[in-house]
């Protein structure tokens, strides 16, 4: 599924990822964690091609189809999904047109037929009240004025409708009461699927008593420095990121 | 207070320069020909134009002249919706036309009023007069579509009786120069006045929304919303003056104008002006040109949406703002219809 290698990313002079290797497998949960700065919201917008992030060298594929030679919305089309840490509010675009054109955008993309506006209606009614949303928020400007537990849910409700193959989650947990957390994790959960790999990146280890990793990878200084099973991660909660930091140095 | 220009097509004497001040940044003098060939008459083109799905009346002047022949009407508006039309299929020649409506006391009417151009290098010049009654209503909605190389200049005049409204929304898709002048007499006296306008700005085009308010009489109410953006080597000018007089007491007057300068070569000159000469005004002024979120574009995109589309929905959503606040529910799906494939275009 997803494969990087070597990978070098540069914003502006200075060298974030230095060297990034990482493979998750289609099916497989991937959490990746470490200290602050040590590059994993560089490592999940350049997945996602946002611009003034340099790759300077190395490669990453999804299913042997090189990413990083395709625009944003190519990438979505071919089924990565990035949640943002921080979700954008985007005033005067309703939420559901928002979706319905992100929907449609894809379908197009991959030469399918556009959704009709019953089909599609009749999917985000259901799939909004699975995460306790209300429709009308939906009618709203998207992230407009919603909490941060909310535009998490958004994050959650758009990743239900796009069904991407590659879910990159960026600190989802980021400003989350455990309620919330709880809702969003069962929301990720339910999209785990032997056709759908994802990718946590997280700080801490709470997220992970929620979205149970198959593996952990300590990114530190640009690069993976250690990985084990999610036992590592409770290890890291533990004893702090500075003595596996300093043993694999 | 009347536009202090009266332009004549036949005397270049009459065209202003880059010297008049309020002509500073839409030098007509320079974009128009000298000797400008009255433009042939033209067969009546079918009933309709953008505004076809709303019911009502329409005059339509072609090639500046009216299904008589006339370069000038009077209209008498008593409700209901009117459509006026000034339709161009000429090359380099130029028409120019005078238009005198009346709303009846307490009427209220909608006026649907289109500048449709075809053909290329033409010269169009209208000057309109409005006079409101007591108690009139009337919602003007101006669409300015016209080719690349047009020059064209409508310039109305508003004086409004004490109790009437005056809502106005302008849409400028701008030509080789193209003004659009508004100048409100304004009684305050429970009279409310709304002036808007959006333009939509791509190549080498220019649009020019200026407008002058003028309070004269205590308790008037202005309020004023124009967004606009200009990309590729498009230039925009926004002028918009409010002037409240000695004795306009009590006098609540806001504009805003926001714009997205979305190229290195385009360029917007906006020029908001209070003038207060009276005591216990509530007046406010506020204007920011800036460009496109970078971090919203992105996320749009991440999504799956193509640039040039996540560009569209920004923009949209940008001016929407100004077209949500027409009131006439059809007329307002025309606009946004037509400001949605304008701005596809345009990104």
């Amino acid at each position: 599924m997803l494969s990087i290698h070597n990978l070098h990313v540069a914003i502006g002079e200075t060298e974030i990822l230095k060297g990034l290797s990482l493979d998750v497998p289609a099916g497989e949960v991937h959490a990746v964690m470490g200290p602050n700065g040590a590059g994993k919201s560089t490592l999940s917008y350049t997945l996602a091609g946002r611009p003034g992030y340099e790759v300077t060298s190395g490669t990453a594929t999804l299913d042997g189809e090189d990413l990083l030679a395709l625009a944003p919305a190519a990438r979505a089309a071919k089924g990565v999904f990035l949640s943002f840490q921080y979700p954008l509010e985007i005033p005067g675009v309703p939420a559901i047109t928002f979706l319905r054109t992100a929907v449609n955008a894809q379908r197009k993309a991959r030469g399918e037929p556009e959704m009709g506006a019953p089909e599609f209606l009749k999917t985000v009614r259901a799939k909004a009240a699975e995460l306790k949303m209300d429709f009308d928020m939906l009618r709203r400007g998207l992230n407009v004025g919603f909490s941060g537990g909310e535009k998490k849910r958004m994050e959650i409700l758009q990743m239900a409708m796009l069904a991407p193959r590659l879910l990159i989650l960026d600190e989802t947990d980021s400003g989350l009461d455990i309620d919330a957390l709880r809702i969003v994790a069962e929301g990720v959960n339910a999209m785990r699927s032997p056709q759908r790999s994802m990718l946590v990146i997280t700080h801490y280890q709470r997220l992970l008593d929620y979205i149970i990793p198959d593996r952990v990878h300590v990114l530190a200084g640009g690069r993976i420095v250690a990985s084990g099973d999610a036992d590592l991660a409770r290890q890291l909660e533990r004893e702090g990121y500075d003595r596996i930091v300093a043993e694999a140095a | 207070m009347n536009s202090a220009l009266k332009l004549d097509l036949r005397d270049v004497s009459t065209f202003p320069t880059r010297r008049d001040e309020a002509w500073r940044y839409s030098d007509f003098r320079r974009a128009a020909p000298a000797n400008i060939e009255v433009a042939p008459p033209m067969a009546s083109p079918e009933p309709g134009g953008p505004f076809a799905g709303v019911n009502g009346d329409e005059l339509t002047f072609a090639n500046g002249r009216t299904a008589k022949g006339q370069a000038h009407a009077e209209l008498l508006l008593e409700g209901g919706v009117q459509r006026l039309r000034f339709v161009t299929d000429a090359n380099g020649a130029g028409w120019q036309a005078e238009v005198a409506v009346r709303v009846a006391a307490g009427a209220h009417v909608t006026l649907l009023e289109t500048y449709e151009g075809d053909g290329g290098g033409y010269v169009a010049s209208v000057h309109l007069s409005f006079g409101l009654e007591a108690g009139a209503i009337l919602e003007r909605i101006v669409l300015l579509a016209e080719p690349a190389d047009a020059v064209s200049v409508s310039i109305a005049d508003v004086a409004l009786a004490p109790g009437a409204s005056f809502a106005q929304t302008v849409v400028a898709t701008g030509a080789k120069l193209q003004r659009h002048e508004t100048t409100v007499l304004h009684p305050g006296q429970g009279a409310d006045l709304r002036m808007d306008g959006v333009y939509l700005l791509g190549d080498v085009r220019h649009a020019d929304l200026t407008t002058v308010v003028a309070h004269a009489g205590p308790g008037g109410k202005t309020s004023q919303l124009t967004k606009g953006l200009a990309t590729d080597s498009a230039r925009a000018v926004f002028q918009g003056r409010i002037v409240v007089e000695r004795g306009a007491d009590q006098t609540d007057a806001r504009m805003r104008h926001d714009a997205l300068l979305l190229s290195d070569r385009a360029e917007i000159d906006a020029k908001p002006e209070l003038q207060i000469n009276a005591d216990n005004v509530s007046c406010a002024h506020g204007n920011t040109v800036g460009a496109l979120d970078a971090a919203a574009l992105f996320y749009i995109q991440s999504r799956g949406v193509p640039e040039a589309e996540a560009k569209a929905l920004l923009t949209q959503a940008f001016v929407g703002e100004v077209l949500e606040r027409i009131e006439h529910e059809g007329a307002r799906e025309i606009v946004q219809a037509f400001v949605a494939e304008r701005l596809g275009a345009l990104m």
